[in-house]
């Protein structure tokens, strides 16, 4: 009668502590979005500033480094230089650079990519739906995508030259 | 295991303080005069194994005292959370840190520094609510358990200790305890009481189901929970912004892209002098005429996305339904709910300028930019052509002192116009804000003339799709179930034991001692017994000095 009493005590405490302990990790370890690392990038399609479709799943194969931004977002400006160069190097090597601009005017954005010389393409999200999609909220965010589609890392917050050199790296296929 | 067996033969389980059947006290404890009825003196296990890391665990959650602990830091830590806002309310472009300290000083910046500025979502607010939870659970199985099986063990035939150790008692002389126990039962039955009888003593019962009151109460409180918890399951709960300008048309955040919207019209009336039933001219005239908001209307209209669903491919819809949503009459639709909550009015949508030579004042054409997506030249014929060179929608000077633009969204509209003209063919150049025009390169011939504005209105509407609530529902429910079984309900008991030529009387109830008083005075009138006297009130009588009692023994 001990012994069931201390297995029914075990069993309840596991029961609550699975109940909080999920709580609580389905709060705080997990991203709340459909987006996560490990999981499926979500495809779309967008058009690039010369009027070209990107699909995302034509880029099976090749590495992506998609980066969300907006021409206000002055961490956004500070690592678009960074990309720029590093995009020269490793698109030689199967990684491809999508910049998603946060739905702004073709104009403000033209201009943007004009003055940095931007090289890879920049792609607007008119209306919102790739944002929704990957559950933007603050700028930038980058999402690394290996050759297989899959989402390797999420990255909020400016990035330094060598961050970005090494994320290339690693979604090199 | 061990275990006591009471001088009545009943056997207890270890630790019980007084026989569950006959009430003969096991441990005795003679410093005080009365029993302690809590929990019908059963052995609370909680109490009585403290062996494997397991029972220290769940010994910890079974106290009282510490589920009352969490609960007042629960409301301490909450309480603190109202005291600045939290930083979901603080405005969306400024940084929490500095914030904080730049409104409340000192205390804001030792606010955010504790983490208070994210309160209800931390990790130790929620290990709060949570371990109260679980001391909910522990607490209740701990003492129902025990309850349940001491009140079912009763025994009609108490221990004469057990009777003079409750609270209301008396000893009367009785001449004919036949006709006495005839009498009570009939007056007991007529109140409800439940009766049972064991060699002429008795044992009268009535509302013991309010005992279980507490514990219902709990149970309502963990389906809450688990109602709460299940918030954070993918798919249960969805509660989105969406920000959607007249005429736009939007996907629904939070539908994985299934659901469209159009905004066709918001409307935002107030209540306006003359223009209402008489009845409310006086209302209207106090407060001022157009001061009391009417109504907020957006005009929808729902879409379904048909095919497969691309994010950034321009999809293919299908109408669902128009509807008008306005505040608490929400467009639902597959379990969707949108709500008005919020509107902005007259967003710059579209301004014109006049191209003018400033001398003459002649106009040589006019400029309508659209602010969501200008163009980038504008030719107005005979030579005369305006370029934009730059546009900031939300414009601002930067640290260093460069134009630039706060965000997406037209508040505050400025242009870099070049303009190129016959007698100008390299162009002038030209910085138009609002109100404000600067000539960056000398000064110009031309200038940009305002025009005109157009603007329009932005609802704001939240999105809600919520499976939890019919389980918060029900959690609720029972909760006020538990709490009015115990509230108005008391669980009362009578025992009258023979002594000899004597009749022990004694009474217990759970709560209200005055009703129990009163009832059993209307009991014994017109019998031989003797209105018992209220030992506890006795004794407060006593420690307070004076004994002034005028019972009768």
């Amino acid at each position: 009668m001990k012994k069931q009493r201390l297995l029914l005590r075990t069993v309840i405490l596991i029961l609550l502590l699975g109940a909080v302990g999920y709580t609580i990790y389905a709060n705080f370890f997990t991203e709340k979005t459909r987006v996560t690392v490990g999981s499926e990038a979500p495809d779309f399609v967008l058009t690039d500033l010369n009027g070209k479709k990107h699909r995302l799943s034509d880029y099976r194969g090749k590495g992506v480094f998609l980066n969300f931004w907006g021409t206000w977002c002055k961490p956004c400006e500070k690592e678009m230089p960074y990309m720029n160069r590093q995009y020269e190097v490793y698109k030689n090597q199967g990684v491809e650079v999508i910049a998603v601009n946060v739905g702004e005017p073709e104009l403000s954005v033209k201009k943007f990519a004009e003055r940095f010389d931007l090289k890879f393409p920049v792609v607007i999200d008119q209306q919102d739906q790739v944002m929704n999609a990957y559950d933007i909220d603050p700028l930038p965010t980058t999402f690394l995508i290996n050759k297989d589609g899959k989402i390797v890392k999420i990255i909020t917050g400016t990035m330094t030259e060598s961050m970005v050199q090494q994320y290339m790296e690693s979604i090199k296929p | 295991m061990e275990q006591v067996k009471c001088e009545c033969g009943h056997v207890n389980p270890h630790g019980t303080v007084f026989c569950e059947s006959c009430g003969k006290p096991i441990v005795e404890d003679s410093t005080k005069k009365l029993l302690d009825m809590r929990y019908e003196g059963s052995a609370r296990r909680s109490q009585t194994y403290n062996k494997t890391i397991i029972d220290k665990v769940w010994n910890f959650f079974s106290s009282v005292k510490v589920g009352v602990w969490l609960i007042v830091i629960t409301l301490l830590a909450s309480a603190i959370g109202t005291i600045y806002p939290q930083e979901m309310y603080i405005p969306p472009n400024v940084t929490p840190a500095e914030y904080y300290e730049e409104q409340y000083g000192w205390t804001g910046k030792l606010y955010y520094e504790l983490g208070f500025n994210n309160l209800y979502g931390s990790w130790w607010y929620m290990l709060l609510i949570a371990s109260i939870g679980v001391s909910l659970v522990i607490c209740s199985l701990d003492r129902v358990v025990p309850l349940y099986r001491a009140l079912k063990n009763q025994g009609v035939v108490r221990h004469e200790t057990f009777l003079r150790r409750q609270r209301l008692f008396s000893v009367s002389k009785v001449d004919n305890y036949d006709k006495l126990i005839d009498e009570v039962k009939e007056k007991l039955t007529k109140r409800r009481y439940h009766i049972r009888e064991e060699n002429g003593n008795i044992l009268a019962e009535k509302g013991r189901f309010s005992r279980w009151g507490p514990y219902v109460n709990h149970i309502g409180l963990i389906i809450f929970l688990i109602g709460a918890m299940l918030r954070f399951v993918p798919g249960m709960y969805v509660d989105e912004v969406l920000w959607i300008r007249e005429g736009e048309t939007k996907e629904i955040p939070g539908t994985n892209g299934k659901y469209f919207l159009k905004n066709e019209k918001f409307t935002f009336e107030v209540y306006e002098k003359d223009k209402e039933k008489e009845v409310f001219q006086e209302a209207i005239d106090r407060v001022g005429s157009g001061m009391v908001a009417k109504n907020y209307q957006s005009d929808v209209v729902l879409y379904e996305r048909v095919g497969p669903i691309v994010p950034g491919e321009e999809p293919k819809l299908k109408k669902v339904k128009e509807y008008k949503i306005r505040v608490n009459e929400p467009l639902k639709y597959d379990h969707y709910a949108l709500y008005q909550v919020d509107f902005k009015m007259n967003e710059p949508n579209k301004m014109s300028f006049h191209l003018v030579d400033k001398n003459t004042n002649e106009q040589f054409g006019l400029v309508t930019v659209d602010l969501r997506n200008p163009k980038p030249a504008y030719d107005l014929g005979n030579g005369y052509r305006v370029e934009l060179l730059s546009y900031f929608p939300d414009f601002y000077f930067d640290e260093n002192g460069n134009p630039a633009t706060k965000s997406k969204i037209p508040n505050n509209p400025a242009f870099v116009f070049k303009m190129i003209t016959p007698d100008k063919p390299k162009g002038e150049v030209s910085f138009v804000a609002i109100r404000q025009t600067i000539e960056p390169l000398g000064d110009n011939k031309y200038k940009m003339s305002f025009a005109g504005l157009e603007t329009k209105n932005v609802s704001g509407l939240t999105v809600r799709r919520d499976f939890t609530l019919w389980i918060l529902g029900v959690g609720g429910a029972i909760f006020m179930i538990g709490l009015i079984q115990g509230m108005y309900w008391n669980h009362r008991r009578i025992w009258l034991k023979r002594v000899n030529d004597e009749v022990l009387f004694a009474a217990h109830t759970n709560k209200n001692w005055y009703g129990l008083k009163n009832e059993i005075k209307q009991i014994i009138d017109g019998t031989e017994l003797v209105m018992p006297i209220d030992q506890a009130e006795e004794e407060k009588k006593g420690a307070q000095g004076g004994d002034d009692s005028g019972a009768t023994k």
